[in-house]
């Protein structure tokens, strides 16, 4: 029996493979799909090759449908589902993908896999217990809105057989109070790993709406990455042109300040956080740093101090990406390097366009700290 | 047999198989044997995705299938309820985890498909043994692939697969002309019909008995006279034979392509009567659930079930749906005698809605509707204004404006006409070669059927590369844009588009020349 299908799905993603890192680039620099977050689902195409073939073009899209409706009414968009079995055009509208609704956890692992990220492992060990209320178990007792419909007519059901009250022709089940059966929970302790993600972002009048595009995007995918490995991930947000605060979300992706650059506030103000909310010994820390490097010259210096001091002993990793500007890029990425060169923690990253998120992304991930 | 090895029956559903075989019999369909496997849904997918044979060749678009299908699975989208294939005896797969009713709704669900694979007239030249073809094909292209290499088999399979739908439905029907046989070793013999006749003589009195300016003059005339046949002698649809026939093809390439002809000249009925087929099949599980195969316990599945088979979204027609309603229109109209010219004629609509003469043909009429016809006939004679009335069928197009499908139409003639021109050849362009000697330089020249509906452009380049792929000259395709008859060309390195007529072109370019 010859059914090695694995041979051929293995050939065609590795076919795909070089398409998929196509499509994932256009679809990760893709902002819509950002838009759509909030649902907790994301929907992501199903790679589709399609030998091409003579077919039928666009002008004879259409085809014949079953249903109400007056003429004129709408009865579908191109790519909702497959249209027009009796379609004249062979398949109108529909592209070469398949969308699929998929959640972040998913979604988050065909990254993964994707970019061939390692797992993280969690910085040293899980002190802190917590008590997480399960559902899990079934009482006698409860609230109405708890009754396990199920198991009560199952109750119910046997009682009557075993009475002599049921008769099959007839088949009219009334529970009883002794029948009635609850959904009750557990308390169940659970190791709790806590991460928190530190987004830094230079404002400074050098990083325009597209530089700021390639850093919202990369955090989206951050997020679901590190989101995937660790339960309740905290996210904090600094801004920073001269002087640097600490932001919401929505601030940190639409203020746009002008002014010079000193990236060492935005590192003071990192510490100080780290320090007052987030003790090291509990929580796992990623710092993720975008700027287009353009630091004011006497500020290295202090910046390098802090980072030394305070930061990276702090963190599991400190990434710094630098997005390349219209005014062209800084010599922070090249000061870094000739100065922490052997630093396992820092991880540093060029982005020079939408192109490089994926690479980048990589970089980032890919040491499994 | 690979798929013998798969699942067993369980005793209970062999029982099954047992009762409704006998019911199926009973209403007169008649199969091949019929072999039913009860496999698990990730064995299903596999199956599915090879086209429903185990044992085909392998290639990575079988891969993706079963991606989507596993995928679709595994996310609640879609599922597999059965799986017949026309062979001798017939295989049904069935799936494990279906509860007892959905499979015996499956079971006679299968027995209507076996019935019409057999009966109807389309499928009598398909191969029923092609479960062992189909096992062979694989043995053949794996043993190509340990000599040529994978990369460059699959690499020529794509290609293969790419003009896979241009063939010519009609052909196992009508012999059009006598085919080329690869297998013919015979010696060619010499045709001396186009030479100049000359009479025997010894040598040295040839000068004089046939003299070498007589003979040059003979052969000018005869030349003159005998037009060159043109190759293909009549436009050919079947464009994968002709490839066949003429291309520069190394042997193993040759087989690559036979191979896949032959899978697409078996699964083509396929296409040709899905309407019909899944109509049939559905008419069959109904009728013999409702009649015979239900318990009062069962009913609720069954029709939760059904109905889901069913059901049709708004822009897409499902053929189970349309299939089943039509056959039992046709059984209704028969058995009531409302058909024939009077009928026709009587436009009192009262009187057509209570029309009955007692005629009771309708179990005959529908066996034989299901063997003569496939969908295109089958919706031509049959669809009529009242059907489309009473299942509220349109016809929908794209609006640009809205960016959405509209309901256009719900008038007769144009939702049939709609409905009929996707059904023609398949709901593909039709396509054939016209010349493979065109402009006197071995191009391959080929010819679409314009009927309304432009190529895709894009597609089309794609596959005129790999067209070139396999005749090695440029080829050209004759067609229509914005409604002006165009001919694109693939030379090698860049596509052409040039308007006009392709003769009048082949004689401009002999001309510059």
């Amino acid at each position: 029996m010859i059914l090695d299908i694995e041979r051929d799905q293995r050939r065609f993603k590795q076919i795909v493979r070089g398409k998929i890192r196509e499509n994932l680039r256009k679809y990760i620099t893709h902002g819509e799909m950002i838009g759509r977050r909030g649902k907790e689902t994301v929907s992501i195409p199903i790679p589709q090759l399609d030998i091409p073939r003579f077919r039928f073009g666009d002008n004879g899209s259409g085809g014949v449908g079953q249903g109400d409706g007056e003429v004129g009414d709408p009865v579908g968009k191109p790519g909702e589902g497959s249209s027009g079995a009796g379609g004249a055009g062979s398949e109108p509208g529909s592209g070469h993908f398949l969308e699929v609704e998929v959640d972040l956890d998913e979604l988050a692992e065909m990254l993964g896999e994707e970019l061939e990220l390692p797992r993280i492992e969690p910085k040293g060990t899980a002190s802190i217990m917590s008590d997480k209320a399960k559902y899990n178990s079934i009482r006698q007792t409860g609230p109405e809105s708890l009754r396990h419909f199920k198991r009560t007519y199952l109750n119910a059901l046997r009682r009557q057989i075993s009475t002599g009250n049921y008769q099959p022709d007839n088949p009219c089940i009334v529970p009883i109070k002794s029948d009635k059966q609850y959904r009750s929970w557990n308390d169940v302790p659970r190791p709790e790993v806590n991460a928190v993600v530190i987004y830094m972002m230079d404002v400074s009048g050098s990083m325009t709406d597209e530089q700021k595009q390639i850093v919202r995007t990369e955090a989206f995918w951050i997020d679901a990455w590190l989101g995937k490995q660790y339960k309740g991930i905290e996210k904090r947000y600094i801004i920073h042109d001269a002087a640097a605060k600490e932001v919401d979300e929505n601030t940190f992706y639409h203020t746009r300040e002008s002014g010079g650059t000193r990236i060492s506030s935005a590192y003071q103000v990192c510490a100080e956080l780290i320090e007052k909310s987030f003790p090291v010994s509990d929580w796992n820390i990623y710092c993720f740093q975008f700027s287009d490097g353009d630091n004011w010259g006497d500020d290295n210096q202090k910046a390098f101090e802090l980072l030394s001091d305070k930061l990276l002993p702090a963190a599991n990793v400190f990434c710094y990406g630098q997005v390349e500007s219209p005014y062209g890029s800084g010599d922070f990425i090249d000061a870094l390097r000739k100065q922490y060169s052997d630093n396992e923690k820092l991880v540093l990253s060029e982005i020079e366009d939408r192109e490089g998120i994926y690479e980048s992304i990589k970089t980032f991930l890919g040491k499994g700290q | 047999m690979a798929a013998a090895e798969l699942g067993k029956l369980t005793p209970e559903l062999a029982a099954i198989q047992v009762e409704i075989e006998e019911y199926a019999r009973g209403y007169g369909l008649d199969f091949y044997p019929t072999i039913f496997e009860l496999i698990d849904a990730d064995q299903l997918n596999e199956i599915a995705a090879r086209g429903g044979f185990p044992t085909r060749y392998p290639h990575w678009r079988f891969g993706m299938e079963y991606e989507q299908l596993s995928k679709g699975y595994h996310y609640g989208l879609q599922k597999i309820y059965e799986m017949v294939i026309n062979n001798d005896p017939c295989y049904a797969y069935l799936m494990r985890c279906n509860g007892t009713i959905d499979q015996k709704m499956v079971m006679a669900h299968v027995y209507g498909h076996c019935d019409f694979f057999k009966n109807n007239q389309w499928f009598t030249h398909t191969n029923r043994k092609m479960m062992d073809e189909v096992a062979n094909h694989g043995t053949r292209v794996r043993r190509i692939m340990d000599r040529i290499g994978v990369e460059e088999v699959e690499d020529f399979i794509d290609i293969c697969l790419s003009i896979e739908d241009l063939i010519d439905v009609h052909s196992p029907f009508i012999k059009r002309r006598n085919t080329a046989d690869r297998f013919d070793f015979t010696e060619e013999t010499r045709d001396d019909s186009n030479k100049a006749p000359r009479f025997d003589a010894k040598s040295y009195m040839e000068p004089f008995i046939n003299p070498k300016e007589k003979l040059q003059a003979e052969q000018n005339r005869i030349d003159e006279q005998t037009e060159e046949t043109p190759c293909p002698e009549t436009p050919e649809r079947d464009v994968m034979r002709f490839l066949l026939e003429h291309a520069p093809l190394k042997a193993w390439q040759a087989d690559l392509l036979s191979i896949v002809r032959d899978e697409a000249y078996y699964f083509a009925p396929q296409a040709q009567t899905k309407i019909m087929n899944e109509g049939w099949a559905s008419y069959w599980h109904s009728t013999i659930m409702i009649n015979q195969g239900l318990t009062a316990a069962d009913v609720v599945n069954y029709c939760d079930h059904h109905s889901g088979t069913m059901a049709s979204a708004p822009t897409q027609l499902n053929p189970y749906k349309v299939g089943i309603e039509l056959f039992r229109n046709i059984e209704d109209r028969w058995n009531r005698g409302a058909f024939g010219r009077e009928y026709e004629e009587c436009d009192d609509f009262a009187k057509r809605e209570n029309w009955n003469t007692g005629a009771g043909l309708g179990r005959e009429k529908i066996f034989e509707v299901r063997r003569i016809h496939n969908d295109l006939t089958f919706i031509d004679e049959f669809l009529t204004l009242d059907f489309v009335r009473e299942h509220k069928l349109f016809r929908f197009g794209y609006n640009p404006n809205s960016e959405a499908y509209e309901i256009e139409s719900r008038e007769f003639p144009k939702v049939k006409r709609q409905l009929l021109e996707s059904l023609t050849n398949r709901g593909r362009p039709m396509i054939s070669v016209v010349d493979g000697n065109y402009k006197n330089r071995g191009e391959l020249y080929m010819q679409h059927e314009y009927s309304d509906v432009e190529l895709q452009m894009d597609q089309a380049h794609d596959t005129l590369e790999n067209l070139h792929r396999l005749w090695n000259r440029p080829v050209h395709i004759a067609t229509f844009l914005e409604d002006e008859q165009v001919v694109v060309s693939y030379d090698g390195s860049e596509h052409h588009l040039r308007s006009g007529n392709a003769e009048d072109l082949a004689d401009d370019s002999e001309d510059a020349a």
